[in-house]
């Protein structure tokens, strides 16, 4: 191999490239110059630059038009793959504005360059379309998450959740592994593209539907899909806010492009069939199941929940369960609006945690009551609050609207046309369900007074302009979802 | 012109939820002063509605979200400009009603004026999923509405309010959703959906999900008891707007997406629509007969009046339907009218909605104005001749006759028990006991024990103009039947109603 064939690589990943090295940075600038500041110092310059390094990475992509495919699917670079890894950063971005005013851990340097690395592996992950590629980058993004799930060692929850974490994720990714050996087995080959091709030729074989249910099985961990969501809530509830917001936000994003690019491409000859009257074995049977499931069990279990992080645990369970009916009803055409979904999903996911930990650093607890008469305590970030939640029950005009009617419209728009119409109708009179819990906490928030301590809360000038930005990108790309559609490969 | 009638209350609510001012004055000043405005217009443009011969005026027409062929499409028709007017009424008389929220005030007026907009929103989108983005911003300020400034039960209320409406919403969304689906070119253009003609199994299947789905916001039996509950937890002025706006946004969605769209599926569903429309209606003034809450009698009354809107869709006739749209006006004003005497003049001074209560309390000779406007509009919600319910569910009755005189047979006897819950409604609120009976020492909480304050020039106002409403319509119904009926004879609704016209 040339080394002129080297130089084409490295500017096929000069996004990831940025990124990693702007994480190794933050590591030496602390340790060579910021070691006698004071931590709250620390975090912020130490933010600040890994902000600034992932705007230069989404300034890059922006300008360059690069696009084929290196190696046996390693990278592919369309012009879609480019604006997920965009959409990555920015979600990023959020997660590390969030750590601007981190004073729970000395040492901010290598929770930054974490947080970095997973972003790098969720960027290369968007655009692998091989096996092997696609469990590193899923390792890569993972692995920094576990680490940082229990970030704050004071802390024991926290720690109880890591371990779930990790063991969990420890068993999906082996559950993975196997399941990409036996298609491997099948295939004899890696790249998702040609996997396609020769599956074609295979019969559905036992063996083979259990590679794919074991593969498929890994992803759902990732994207917290019920039955393999367990890990889901104490980790949403007890990770540092920035971790969070990774593991709520950009995580998934990654994932679910993943899942559907592999769905698309590698498992199209063995869809199968989930139709009201018919049923062949397959990846749409096995979709649409974890779908229904995640819609049923995350929606339910949240109605009973009183830590509002819980909550939101649990709502995200029925999120990912609304992306992924799209992903079994029409793999093909999935990808524009689970991109559009994930990408304002996490937006204001982001947003609800991070006024969610305001309250909770001010009263030690996330319960609902913490929440009475925030309205009147801080006026803009009760507003805010109010359109994360109301974006995540999909109530125009804001994001979440118009992509849960993108997602489900885009499955049902499958040839031929209506065949998971069930599902669809379960998603719509699920989501209808979650309106009752979020409105239980925006019950809180206006209707009641506050109880005893009627303070106006002290909020961090960044956290405070994080969160606005996010309440108004979330409005925004409601009303103007065309924006980021017409930057998305369209049927 | 007329898309003003969104943009001023929208721009006036968000003006007011952002900059909160404290003083509750100039809060109600601006929502007063908003509220006119769109009044003023929708007059206006009624007036040019007159006489002119297009059957519909594009108000404006641009792509929003191209990709999926959904666009910002604002017309109007005969219908809409009607039921527009009637919101910018309600509106403006709601605030009127409302003079005396001084708590929370700017956020209350913030929260009236943007359901407000979402109300015109609906009434003038002939695009489907711009019609239904405005039917669901609608849903979330009359929760905070009811659960903030609410009465009894108000949190309950409230949220079985919002939950109700958004399932209806979510048997719309699927509809709506499959029917892209099933098109060709994505597109949610009404006059194109109009002109498809989809399979009749689709229809037959697809209808009933968007028709429930709106109906319910309209009150129909048996999806109907958000609608009393609601109304009595909710403030005067958002019970007038719910009473006399909102279920008229069910019955304009279930008539102009459901039928008008789905002409094959409403022929097949249309006896079991009439049925359940007469249960609603005899069920309702039942039910209305035994309440012990003033408020609960108005509020089951309305679920019994809106039963003759929806009959009036189920006859499938010329009648019938133009019958259904004035009865829209009419129990808007109406309905707004009678919760405003029960919300405000009464409940307001007394604290107490308990009719044997009231009973001893001798209102009439208190608040003898209240007395004198609760009569007269108890009596148009009987339907008297000389006022607009009579005009209204009198066109009903004689559609329902053609469809099946069994279901107009019914409906009638519907009426009568109207008659016999509003009089008794009547005779225990206002017209028993004296003022000097102890009754009065019991309830009341605030100053001036035995006595009440006077009705202030602003309830005053708001009465006398729902009261002329129903009057002009009444005796001159051709003002709103002139708009009405060439809007129904018009292409859009030529699928739904040209093989029974001839």
């Amino acid at each position: 191999m040339s080394s002129v064939e080297y130089l084409k690589w490295i500017e096929f990943v000069a996004p990831e490239t940025i990124v990693v090295a702007a994480a190794l940075a933050v590591l030496f600038i602390d340790r060579l110059a910021l070691r006698e500041q004071a931590p709250n110092v620390r975090s912020l310059l130490g933010s600040l630059f890994a902000i600034f390094a992932c705007l230069f990475s989404i300034f890059w992509m922006s300008q360059s038009t690069l696009e084929g495919i290196v190696g046996p699917g390693i990278v592919h670079l369309t012009g879609s793959t480019t604006l997920a890894k965009q959409l990555v950063v920015i979600l990023a971005i959020g997660a590390l504005a969030l750590a601007c005013d981190a004073n729970f851990t000395p040492h901010t340097a290598e929770f930054l360059s974490l947080l970095l690395l997973s972003t790098s592996g969720l960027m290369f992950l968007v655009s692998a379309e091989n096996l092997l590629m696609i469990f590193l980058c899923l390792e890569l993004a993972t692995l920094p998450l576990y680490v940082l799930a229990c970030f704050d060692k004071t802390d024991k929850r926290a720690a109880e959740g890591a371990v779930k974490y990790f063991l969990f994720g420890g068993m999906a990714a082996a559950f993975t592994v196997y399941g990409m050996s036996l298609l491997y087995g099948y295939t004899g080959t890696l790249a998702l593209s040609e996997i396609a091709l020769k599956l074609g030729a295979v019969k559905p074989e036992p063996m083979l539907l259990v590679g794919i249910t074991m593969t498929l099985a890994g992803f759902a961990f990732k994207i917290a899909a019920a039955p393999f969501h367990l890990w889901a809530p104490d980790v949403y509830q007890t990770a540092p806010l920035s971790a969070a917001a990774m593991i709520a936000a950009g995580s998934k994003l990654g994932s679910f492009v993943v899942l559907t690019r592999f769905t698309a491409l590698a498992l199209a000859p063995h869809a199968g069939k989930a139709s009201w009257e018919s049923w062949l074995p397959g990846s749409t049977p096995l979709l649409a199941i974890l779908a229904g499931a995640s819609m049923i069990i995350g929606n339910l279990v949240a109605l009973r929940q009183s830590s509002v992080r819980r909550l939101l645990a649990y709502s995200a369970v029925s999120h990912a369960g609304y992306m992924t009916v799209v992903i079994a009803g029409n793999p093909a055409q999935a990808l524009a609006p689970v991109l559009y979904y994930a990408f304002t999903y996490g937006l204001a996911i982001i947003g609800a945690f991070a006024i969610v930990s305001v309250v909770q650093n001010h009263f030690g607890t996330d319960a609902m009551q913490a929440f009475d008469g925030l309205c009147a305590r801080a006026p803009s970030m009760a507003l805010c609050l109010l359109i994360f939640l109301l974006s995540l029950a999909g109530i125009p005009p804001l994001a979440g609207f118009f992509g849960k009617f993108y997602l489900f419209g885009a499955a049902l728009r499958s040839t031929p046309a209506l065949d998971l119409l069930w599902l669809v109708i379960l998603a719509i009179f699920m989501s209808a369900v979650s309106l009752f819990y979020y409105l239980k906490v925006l019950k809180h928030v206006y209707v009641f007074p506050a109880t005893a301590d009627k303070q106006p809360l002290n909020i961090p000038i960044i956290l405070r302009c994080t969160i606005i930005l996010l309440a108004a990108s979330v409005l925004f790309l409601g009303i103007m979802p065309s924006i980021v559609l017409n930057r998305l490969p369209l049927p | 012109m007329l898309a003003w009638t969104i943009y001023i209350p929208l721009t006036a609510g968000l003006a007011l939820l952002l900059t909160r001012p404290r003083s509750a004055v100039l809060a109600r000043w601006v929502s007063l002063l908003a509220a006119l405005a769109t009044a003023g217009i929708a007059i206006v443009s009624m007036g040019n509605f007159y006489g002119s011969t297009a059957h519909l005026t594009t108000i404006v027409q641009v792509p929003w979200i191209p990709q999926l062929g959904i666009q910002y499409y604002l017309a109007a028709d005969g219908i809409s400009v009607t039921l527009v007017l009637l919101t910018s009424i309600a509106a403006f008389v709601g605030v009127l009603f409302s003079w005396n929220v001084e708590y929370r005030a700017s956020e209350f007026f913030a929260l009236f004026l943007i359901l407000i907009a979402g109300v015109f929103g609906v009434f003038l989108s002939f695009d489907v999923f711009l019609l239904f983005a405005f039917y669901e911003l609608a849903i979330i300020p009359k929760y905070f509405l009811v659960a903030i400034w609410g009465s009894t039960r108000r949190e309950y209320g409230a949220m079985k309010l919002v939950l109700y409406s958004f399932l209806g919403s979510a048997l719309v969304l699927v509809g709506m959703i499959a029917v892209y689906a099933v098109l060709p070119v994505p597109t949610f253009d009404m006059a194109v959906w109009a002109q498809t003609a989809f399979p009749r199994s689709f229809q037959l299947w697809v209808f009933p999900f968007i028709f429930v789905g709106f109906a319910v916001l309209a009150g129909m039996w048996p999806f109907h008891s958000w609608a009393p509950t609601g109304h009595v937890a909710a403030p005067t002025a958002a019970s007038m707007l719910l009473a006399g706006v909102v279920m008229k946004l069910g019955a304009y969605g279930a008539l102009r997406v459901g039928m008008a769209l789905f002409p094959e599926g409403a022929r097949y569903w249309a006896p079991w629509i009439g049925w359940l429309a007469v249960i609603g209606i005899v069920y309702g003034a039942l039910i209305a007969l035994v309440q012990k809450d003033f408020k609960f009698v108005i509020g089951y009354s309305s679920v019994s009046h809106m039963g003759f809107v929806l009959l009036g869709l189920a006859s499938l006739n010329l009648v019938g339907l133009s019958g259904a749209v004035l009865q829209m006006f009419s129990h808007g004003i109406i309905a707004g009218l009678l919760f405003g005497v029960v919300g405000r003049m009464v409940y307001d001074r007394t604290h107490t909605r308990d009719l044997e209560a009231l009973q001893g309390m001798g209102l009439a000779k208190t608040i003898p104005s209240a007395a004198a406007i609760f009569g007269v509009a108890i009596f148009a919600s009987m339907g008297i001749p000389g006022f607009s319910g009579f005009v209204a569910e009198m066109q009903v009755l004689v559609g329902a006759w053609h469809a099946s005189p069994t279901l107009a047979l019914l409906a009638g006897f519907g009426i009568l028990a109207g008659v016999a819950y509003s009089l008794r409604v009547l005779h225990k609120s206002f017209l028993g006991g004296s003022p000097s009976t102890p009754a009065w020492g019991k309830h009341d909480r605030g100053p001036g024990h035995g006595k009440a304050d006077p009705i202030s020039a602003p309830e005053g106002l708001g009465g006398l103009i729902l009261l002329t409403c129903t009057l002009i319509v009444g005796l001159y119904p051709a003002c709103l039947l002139d708009l009405i009926v060439p809007a129904l004879r018009s292409p859009f609704f030529e699928g739904l109603l040209r093989p029974l016209i001839k």
